[in-house]
């Protein structure tokens, strides 16, 4: 059924219960022509594309836990395309480019708010630095403007400009069509599209093994048993160094944990996404009300999805110190995202080094802004075995030639 | 609903007015602002959140989901106060919020009659076309819930750090035996509970221990515990790795203020968990009505605050514990019915008939009634729903069991299991660490829980060798309870039934929610914002579990719970962040004569972490005047720079030569002592990390000059190499930055300045050539003196111990004025240092730049050993010709400046692509125009093409030069 | 918040330490090591979930590298080694 205002109205008065399911929870059949390892955003959006794009319909998503579970649904959900190079500003805004069209695309809404991120810089030399990105996103074509002081005060006024501030506020830069969107609703959308057709959604269901003959992968063990592919895609993010294990092969990666955290919902306050480099912390306010916050990664390798106390607290004294005013709010919930992290902070996409297999990992803070295009080049890759134009630099082999795509060293920071 | 005449921990003699949406009420010392609404009569305290329902207070502490107010009080303010937590003072004016024009006449709550079109997520299925923007806004401002204000927060917030043997979490009966046991045997003991008096829930439940009344034995207790840290007011908020707790304290303020928050951060060897247990709430149509409270709070509002919530009271209960509060109504003059909604009566129910109780068994309530609160409530047979009786009430006080809380456990990892005969999830097995006493482990009667207490406490000691030296507080043994009989909704299909008060969560949402296959427990909870209000589901969690299963055809263990996080309450950002705000935040270095800085009109800005010149304005000056005055002097006389916080490393030993030549780029096994050497330190990816000269102080002690913001970088990697691939090298390390202060002087007449300084070292040109350095005294202190040049003119680098700065600043300002001498920040610097093409760390390189890069290549052929980074020099990338380089650039505009961050753009098929970026540009005084630095593709093999600029837009021209502006064969060095 | 067992100072608050990565011995001559050596010393980490050997600095106190043994799951620190001795 199409979800609109008129079936609401409609079920409105037939008690709701008329809905059928949002997707389906079937048996795990004994083999498909692709099965993605992993349910979350970029796996779901990869098997929607395989069958929406390339006409897949063997097709079969694996969930060690339920849809969306992992940092999908643990994010701060922020969307923007503001990359210093042009690989990563092909792929985030081909990725922001579908997120427009995704409530239409999927019939579902995942409240894609354009409401622009703004970043700030706190010295003279920040702003220089911001004027290098800036200008590297104009030519890229990706629609960001520099902002001098007095106009990040007009579009935020809360911000901190007081005399006792430790950062001074010289300037910014806003990207417009950023935002956030309801992380839940695109795991939902696209598992609901992918469903429709014909997509077997299978949580509650581990892999514990690859199938490997002749070198190439020929299907999955599970905690439910067999499961045969053509080829196999992983999609699995904090984990993939774990399932890269079980399939013989290592990653460039190391997993962290990267806390977020909501405070008590209040009237609107904050009407743009507000980054700040100087306390590296970032907040926008959700549509409930809600501030949603986080910052860095915590500073060692986790696999535990929790919460630490004195990360939390450097976190919210950087957004404090960034908006005096909400000290007075309350922190509601603290949580941790399980992020696989590459050292130069930019995705791998492409081949694995076992035939039949493809990667999608290592998008440490940055998945949730690539969902749909993530999904899209791995669902380019198992359905034709070659690379996107966007995928290609973002091989694993750039470890190898030494071709890196650093944003933080593009944008000036040195590691 | 009124106050009694007696009775309660309330201050009769101290009356405290304050106000309810702008009227004037009265109530008492020793009140929460909840208990004195309830006093008052007020029963619409809140809307919920979706469907602006009136809703009245449920609970009488943290639980409560409704009475959550806006709270203005001596200037300061809480926009979603919780009035059951706040201590009422005199003054304070409190309102509700999230309705128009007040909660008790709210316009919105027109949205209730639509509610049937507006089922759980209902914003996933609409509000797409054209764009949801186009509805955001509206939602936006119906959702939230109170009113931030724009102002500053001035509340103080504190932090404390602590190590115990024992945290005892809760002081009812079990935490006090505990911590009574654990402190008896000598153990150091933190006694935290959430509330303002000690007790838990001996505070309104009656009972006699070791012969007296609770009370007395409470306060008996606490007075033994001497020595011990006792924290009342104190919410464990959060349990963290390794028995690591956050606590957040409450301190009433001297003044009588707002409270002092403070959050701890305690780390126990050993946590008792004696947090008790909250009571649900039973999910029955109508059961949001105000008027509907749980029967506990009744009853604490009764015993604690001496107020009667209601005349006619129907008590529905599945269990015991609730008869106790029927008991206490009667006492008190209210009329009282008892739904039971077990089958038989049990023998506290038969003791209450007996007490000429109305008691039904197999009793439900089916709906309730009233405009602004209840007015009656139907009951039926659970097996006949349809044999209604209505009996007035103007309360309708409900248990349906309770809720260990199992949070902390659950936060620090521990696993729960779902108790089929206590209806409810209770810890598995303890953490490693951890003991679980009274209410969290399920249901216990008073004496059991101080038995659990007392042995948590012994057996705490007894880790340490110790044995407690008390005895087990006794109480009578209470007879076996009837058992619970879950209750998890009355299954009548078309009225609503909440679970979640606050955020309209209703038993159909999760049919729905179940209907549509959100089946996981998360998937609910986000589909529906079940537990997601700021009571953090501590109501609704168990009976959104029980209707999931009863939905989707499950067990509610394999349904399963969601996981517990912090924090437990809501805890202000404020008080998490404790000090560390304004100048705290990050503290700023100060430079030794700061103070003379300021006297002679600088600048002050930060330059990595440490605050420095960057001008000194004369007066009518601006500061791009004062730069170019500067670095013309500099250049024409002699300047000086305060340069003491530049990094000053020095490393020795037998092996110190040969470590730093693994280390650093350079080669350094050739720098003779009394020599410097201009060095770059490489990571192993091959990027520059830091420049600086390497001076050479002895055969075994250099000294290393790091970027001001890499000196702790640099030693951290010097340890690192040292520690975990070099061990055997005799080498030490030490950071001396702070006991030096450095001034640098430049220019044609710095020689003649420095001839006229006391000191002991030889500055004739063959006994300290460019690039040299010697020791002695300076001005009868022991100091250094290097001839080294950031500027490109002759220049002398003066260090004397810190102390002693400010005066030898004074003093080469004093020797220098006869010469022009000039005081010059680092601003003018990068000016002097553009104009010579000398890189500046962080700004003309980044996280890519590799020596290549920069243009030094010799160490990459010539030196021998297998410096850091060196084979990441050698891979297809580092020798890719078109790598972008270190270049200078001209403008063609000689008076226009590009900006730093401009790109150097082609143009193929009509698109732009950047070859580079601009690094550093300035006016040059020296040249009389414009110059700029920057990292261009294939840079130095484009010297004396013409690239355009890019920068906003706006489009320039420049050519490409060498690096270096002014003076290539570096003769003003020696001039 | 983890209570790091320093070899020589004791238990110590995590904020005190920094972590330095898992060990990964430099392959050398580096000039003769293969491009794909040299990344994979680079880049490549074992990344367990689970038991976990790695380095750590007791940055905010007496400054010494050491090897800890440590649960990534359930941050369980089984043991920490001075450089040398004896696994």
């Amino acid at each position: 059924m199409r979800y609109s205002a008129l079936n609401l109205f409609r079920q409105g008065l037939a008690g709701q219960t008329g809905w059928p399911q949002a997707w389906r929870s079937p048996e795990p059949r004994p083999s498909y022509d692709a099965v993605i390892v992993g349910g979350g955003g970029h796996g779901l959006a990869a098997a929607y594309y395989l069958a929406k794009v390339h006409g897949m319909r063997r097709v079969a998503i694996l969930e060690k836990g339920w849809l969306g579970g992992g940092n999908t649904g643990r994010n701060t959900t922020i969307v923007r395309s503001n990359y210093f190079f042009p690989e990563s500003s092909a792929i985030y805004d081909f990725a922001l480019r579908l997120y427009e069209g995704l409530s239409q695309d999927l019939d579902y809404n995942i409240m894609l708010s354009q409401r622009g991120i703004l970043m700030m810089a706190h010295t003279e030399h920040d702003m220089e630095l911001m004027a290098r990105s800036v200008n590297a996103m104009l030519i890229n074509g990706i629609d960001v403007e520099l902002l001098d002081a007095a106009q990040v005060r007009a579009e935020v006024p809360l911000l901190n400009f007081g005399a006792n501030a430790r950062y001074e506020i010289h300037g910014g830069f806003t990207q417009r069509r950023g935002g956030i969107a309801r992380h839940d609703a695109v795991a939902w959308g696209y598992a609901r599209g992918a469903s429709g057709l014909g997509v077997d959604i299978i949580q509650g269901c581990e892999v514990t093994g690859f199938d490997i003959a002749g070198g190439r992968v020929t299907g999955v063990q599970t905690t439910r048993g067999a499961i045969g592919a053509g080829v196999v895609g992983l999609a699995a993010a904090g984990h993939s160094g774990v399932l890269a294990g079980l399939a013989g092969f290592k990653l460039p990666i190391q997993s962290y944990a990267l806390q977020a955290m909501v405070s008590e919902p209040v009237k609107p306050v904050l009407d743009t996404v507000v980054m700040s480099s100087a306390t590296g912390m970032y907040v926008s306010q959700s549509d409930k009300g809600e501030l949603v916050f986080g910052a860095g990664l915590d500073l060692y390798p986790s696999y535990a999805q929790r919460g630490n106390l004195p990360v939390e607290q450097a976190v919210i004294a950087g957004m404090l110190e960034m908006f005096p005013a909400f000290r007075r709010l309350k922190l509601l919930r603290a949580w941790a995202g399980l992020v696989d992290v590459c050292w130069d902070y930019s995705p791998i996409i492409g081949p694995a080094p076992l035939e039949g297999m493809f990667l999608n990992c290592g998008w440490g803070t940055g998945g949730f802004k690539a969902i749909p295009a993530g999904g899209w080049m791995l669902a380019h890759l198992m359905a034709t075995g070659q690379h996107h134009p966007i995928s290609a630099p973002f091989d694993l082999s750039r470890f190898t030639t030494g071709r890196l795509i650093d944003e933080a060293a593009g944008a000036g920071i040195a590691h | 609903m009124k106050r009694l005449p007696t009775g309660g921990r309330i201050d009769r003699a101290a009356p405290r007015a304050f106000t309810w949406d702008g009227k004037a009420l009265g109530g008492f010392k020793g009140d929460t602002l909840a208990s004195a609404l309830l006093a008052n009569g007020i029963r619409i305290i809140g809307r919920s959140f979706k469907y602006h329902r009136p809703r009245g207070l449920y609970g009488a502490w943290s639980e409560e989901p409704n009475a959550i107010v806006d709270l203005a009080w001596k200037g300061e303010h809480d926009p979603n106060a919780r009035s059951t937590l706040v201590d009422l003072q005199a003054g304070m004016a409190a309102s509700g919020l999230n309705a128009w024009p007040s909660v008790a006449h709210d316009v919105y709550g027109l949205i209730d009659r639509f509610h049937r079109f507006i089922p759980a997520g209902f914003y996933y299925k609409t509000f797409k076309s054209p764009r949801w923007e186009t509805f955001e806004g509206r939602i936006r401002q119906m959702a939230g819930l109170g009113t931030l204000r724009r102002s500053d927060d001035r509340r103080r917030y504190e932090t404390r750090h602590a190590e115990t043997d024992v945290l005892v979490v809760g002081a009812g009966p079990a935490g006090l035996a505990a911590a009574r046991a654990a402190h008896a045997a000598g153990l150091r003991v933190i006694l935290a509970d959430d509330r303002a008096a000690w007790g838990g829930s001996l505070l309104w439940r009656e009972g006699v221990i070791d012969d007296r009344a609770a009370a007395d034995w409470v306060a008996d207790t606490i007075a033994g515990l001497d020595g011990a840290t006792l924290l009342p007011r104190t919410t464990v908020f959060g349990a963290y790795d390794h028995n690591a707790f956050g606590l957040l304290e409450r301190r009433p303020s001297a003044a009588d203020g707002w409270a002092t928050e403070r959050v701890w951060q305690v780390r126990a060897r050993h946590v008792v968990l004696a947090t008790g247990a909250i009571e649900r709430p039973l999910v029955f149509p109508g059961n949001d009505r105000p008027g509907v409270m749980s029967a506990a709070a009744v009853l604490q509002y009764l015993r604690e605050y001496g107020v009667l919530a209601g005349n006619r009271v129907v008590l529905v209960t599945n269990n015991d514990s609730a008869y106790e509060t029927a008991h206490a109504l009667i006492a008190a003059g209210a009329r009282i019915t008892i739904a039971d909604a077990r089958p038989e009566l049990g023998a506290i129910a038969r003791r209450a008939a007996d007490h000429g109780i109305q008691v039904r068994a197999n009793t439900v309530p089916v709906n309730t009634g009233g405009r602004h609160g209840l007015r009656w409530v139907d009951v039926a047979p659970r097996d006949n729903l349809a044999a209604r009786e209505r009996i007035p009430a103007d309360v309708v006080a409900i248990s349906g069991g309770w809720s260990p809380a199992v949070h902390l456990h659950s936060q620090a990892g521990g696993k729960l299991r779902w108790d089929a005969a206590e209806a409810a999830f209770l810890p598995e097995a303890a953490r490693p660490g951890q003991h679980l006493a009274g209410a969290i482990t399920g249901g216990t009667s008073l004496a059991e829980a101080l038995e659990a207490g007392h042995h948590a406490g012994t057996v705490v000691a007894s880790t340490f060798g110790r044995a407690s030296a008390v005895l087990p507080p006794r109480a009578e043994p209470a007879a076996a309870p009837s058992p619970i009989a879950p209750l998890w909704f009355v299954p009548v299909p078309d009225q609503r039934q909440w679970i979640d008060f606050q955020n309209d969560v209703t038993l159909k949402d999760v049919a729905l929610a179940a209907r549509e296959n959100y089946a996981s427990v998360e998937h609910l909870k986000r589909y529906t914002t079940l537990g997601m209000a700021n009571d953090q589901g501590k109501t609704s969690n168990v009976n959104g579990l029980a209707a999931l299963a009863a939905f989707t055809g499950r067990e509610i263990p394999e349904v399963g719970t969601t996981t517990f996080r912090p924090p437990f309450v809501p805890v202000s950002l404020g008080a998490l962040a404790g000090m560390r705000h304004g100048r705290l935040y990050a503290p700023i270095r100060h430079l030794p004569s700061h103070a003379d800085h300021l006297g002679n009109g600088a600048e002050m800005r930060e330059y990595g972490g440490w605050l420095r010149p960057a001008c000194y304005l004369r007066v009518g000056e601006t500061v791009p005047q004062a730069i170019q005055r500067e670095a013309a002097s500099a250049r024409q006389a002699a300047g000086l720079l305060d340069g003491s916080s530049l990094g000053k490393i020095e490393v020795q030993g037998a092996d110190a030569a040969a470590f730093l030549n693994l280390l650093y780029y350079n080669e350094l096994a050739t720098l003779k002592p009394g020599r410097l050497r201009y060095c770059l330190l490489l990571r192993e990816t091959g990027v520059v990390y830091d420049d600086g000269v390497v001076a050479r102080l002895a055969p075994d002690r250099f000294l290393l000059s790091p970027s001001s913001s890499h000196t702790a970088g640099v030693l951290a990697m010097l340890r690192a190499w040292h520690q975990t691939e070099y061990p055997a090298m005799q080498v030490a390390f030490h950071d001396i930055t702070a006991a030096w202060a450095t001034y640098a002087i430049s220019g044609p007449n710095a020689r003649a300045i420095l001839g006229r300084l006391a000191t002991s070292i030889d500055i004739s040109d063959a006994a300290l050539p460019h690039m040299a350095i010697a020791d002695g005294s300076i001005g009868g202190v022991p100091g250094r003196i290097a001839r080294v040049s950031f500027t490109g003119e002759r220049s002398y680098e003066l260090s004397v111990p810190a102390s002693h700065g400010a005066a030898l600043w004074r003093h080469l300002l004093d020797l220098g004025a006869r010469d022009g001498i000039t005081l010059f920040g680092i601003e003018a610097l990068s000016v002097l240092r553009a104009e010579k093409g000398f890189i500046l760390i962080g700004t003309d390189t980044d996280g890519m730049t590799l020596p290549v890069d920069l243009g030094v290549t010799a160490p990459l052929r010539n030196k021998k050993v297998d410096f850091v980074g060196k084979r990441s020099l050698l891979t297809p990338d580092a020798t890719r010709p078109d790598r972008r380089q270190f270049v200078g650039l001209l403008p063609a505009d000689p008076r226009f400046v590009p900006a730093v961050g401009s790109h150097a753009i082609e143009t193929a098929d009509g698109k732009r692509r950047s070859i580079g970026w601009i690094t550093t540009s300035c006016r040059s005084p020296a040249l009389g125009r414009s110059i700029a630095l920057g990292m261009i593709e294939a840079g130095r093999a484009r010297i004396g093409e013409t690239v355009e600029l890019f920068h906003l837009g706006q489009t320039s021209r420049a050519t490409i030069t060498a690096p270096c502006h002014l003076d290539p064969a570096g003769e003003r060095l020696h001039d | 918040m983890l209570l790091m067992p320093c070899p020589w100072c004791g238990p110590r608050d995590e904020p005190e330490f920094q972590f330095g990565g898992e060990p990964a011995t430099r392959p050398i001559p580096a000039a003769e090591v293969s491009d794909q050596r040299w990344a994979d010393y680079l880049y490549l980490r074992t990344n367990e979930k689970g038991f976990h050997r790695e380095l750590w600095c007791h940055a905010g106190g007496c400054g010494q590298w050491f090897l800890v043994e440590r649960d990534t799951v359930t941050h369980v620190i089984h043991r920490t080694l001075k450089p040398g001795e004896p696994a």
